[in-house]
């Protein structure tokens, strides 16, 4: 449940940031969340809604927005999309990839007062 | 709390001796601490109230800064740190415990250990011969890089030698936390599933050595050894394959030359930093003196 660590983390940003940039109120929290990254949009919904409570951001929401995976393939030589670390090659259906994107999972943007 | 690792909330205590001890954390640091910032107004109408902020910020930043903190100490100090992650119950501490009564003869060994309560398996580490200390997580499922931080200000770091962290039995959550380390060991043992590597893919992708334990044990149980390697590489193509048994002794000769060899490749770095330095030195003694 490392869900709740991470919404500890983004509470935290957010609140240096309102505190930085003398914003009045959170109403929403844009998250960019990777294909493959190890969080459950889910798990992250749940927790976020469970700790925002007596915080800056108690009545903001929690947007996520899904990062595709992409990776090269070594067999085909081709950027390819991949949804699982275990996936094969859509076009070759081998397994020699290397990720190029999509375990990110960053606070991208937050709407305020 | 703290988001990273529960500071003020005496949820995580650090263990040297033989019992456990809660205590806030409100003395300063002597590690960096890197906060990354920046706000730029994406959009702004006078006309209406809200506003979208960019932030740009990842999630783990903090912990991340941390973790570099803790590896610029590590290669001052030319310390090999592994961080070893595996399920409950895959071996991990008999591993360290036969490893770390080789290593300590050849170069100084500490270990770290992480778990939710007690401090057996620093018992038994230091029981081996090792310096240990560890840090009860409370109900925390993974270590992280500004625990790693405090739990260095109490165990003296095996300069020149190796850091074994054993991080809390999971296989889900520490693979997303970086404690510095120069890469993540997973262990499996064959009393597991063969297809964890399929089951938990993340931890099997962060790593750069997988061992599989306990295969003294392979006449008693169902595991095909060949499917789980394969799983194993499908996941990460990369990854180095150990097969051993801590209990037995067979394949721990090429375990411990591993991490022989990773502990030269830390102390070959740091010379070559040193000559750097030294080099740099030497040219500005020579400008200023001609």
């Amino acid at each position: 449940m490392h869900e709740l660590s991470l919404c500890e983390g983004i509470i935290e940003t957010i609140t240096t940031q309102v505190h930085q940039r003398g914003f009045k109120r959170v109403l929403r929290v844009w998250l960019e969340i990777g294909e493959l990254a190890n969080v459950e949009p889910e798990s992250l919904r749940f927790a976020f809604a469970a700790i925002r409570c007596d915080t800056i951001a108690a009545t903001a929401e929690l947007e996520i927005i899904t990062l595709p995976g992409r990776a090269h393939c070594l067999d085909c030589a081709q950027t390819v999309a991949v949804q699982q670390h275990f996936d094969p090659c859509p076009l070759c259906g081998g397994y020699q990839w290397r990720l190029l994107s999509g375990t990110e999972m960053r606070i991208k943007e937050l709407e305020v007062e | 709390m703290c988001s990273v690792c529960g500071c003020g909330n005496g949820e995580i205590s650090i263990n040297a001796d033989h019992h456990a001890h809660d205590h806030s954390h409100d003395h300063s640091h002597d590690h960096d601490h890197t906060h990354g910032h920046g706000a730029d107004v994406l959009s702004h109408s006078p006309m209406t109230e809200s506003r979208l902020v960019a932030i740009e910020q990842d999630i783990l930043a903090k912990n991340d800064g941390y973790a570099a903190g803790n590896r610029r100490l590590f290669a001052a100090r030319s310390v090999f740190a592994l961080n070893l992650v595996s399920s409950p119950g895959s071996g991990k501490t008999t591993l360290l415990s036969r490893t770390v009564q080789v290593l300590r003869d050849e170069f100084p060994v500490a270990v770290i250990g992480g778990d939710q309560q007690t401090a057996h398996d620093a018992e038994r580490i230091r029981a081996a011969g090792a310096p240990a200390l560890q840090i009860n997580t409370g109900k925390g499922c993974h270590l992280d890089a500004h625990s790693i931080g405090h739990a260095l200000e109490q165990l003296p770091l095996p300069e020149g030698g190796t850091l074994f962290i054993e991080n809390v039995g999971n296989l889900v959550c520490p693979a997303d936390f970086d404690l510095g380390e120069a890469c993540k060991v997973v262990i499996l043992s064959v009393t597991e599933g063969e297809d964890k590597p399929l089951k938990y893919a993340n931890m099997f992708a962060a790593a750069r050595l997988m061992l599989l334990n306990k295969i003294d044990l392979l006449p008693y149980v169902e595991f095909d050894v060949a499917r789980c390697l394969e799983y194993a590489r499908r996941v990460n193509p990369d990854l180095q394959i150990l097969q051993l048994s801590a209990r037995t002794g067979e394949g721990m000769g090429a375990w411990l030359d591993w991490v022989r060899q990773g502990q030269q490749t830390a102390v070959a770095q740091q010379i070559e930093v040193l000559e750097t330095e030294l080099a740099a030195a030497r040219a500005r003694l020579a400008r200023s003196s001609s």
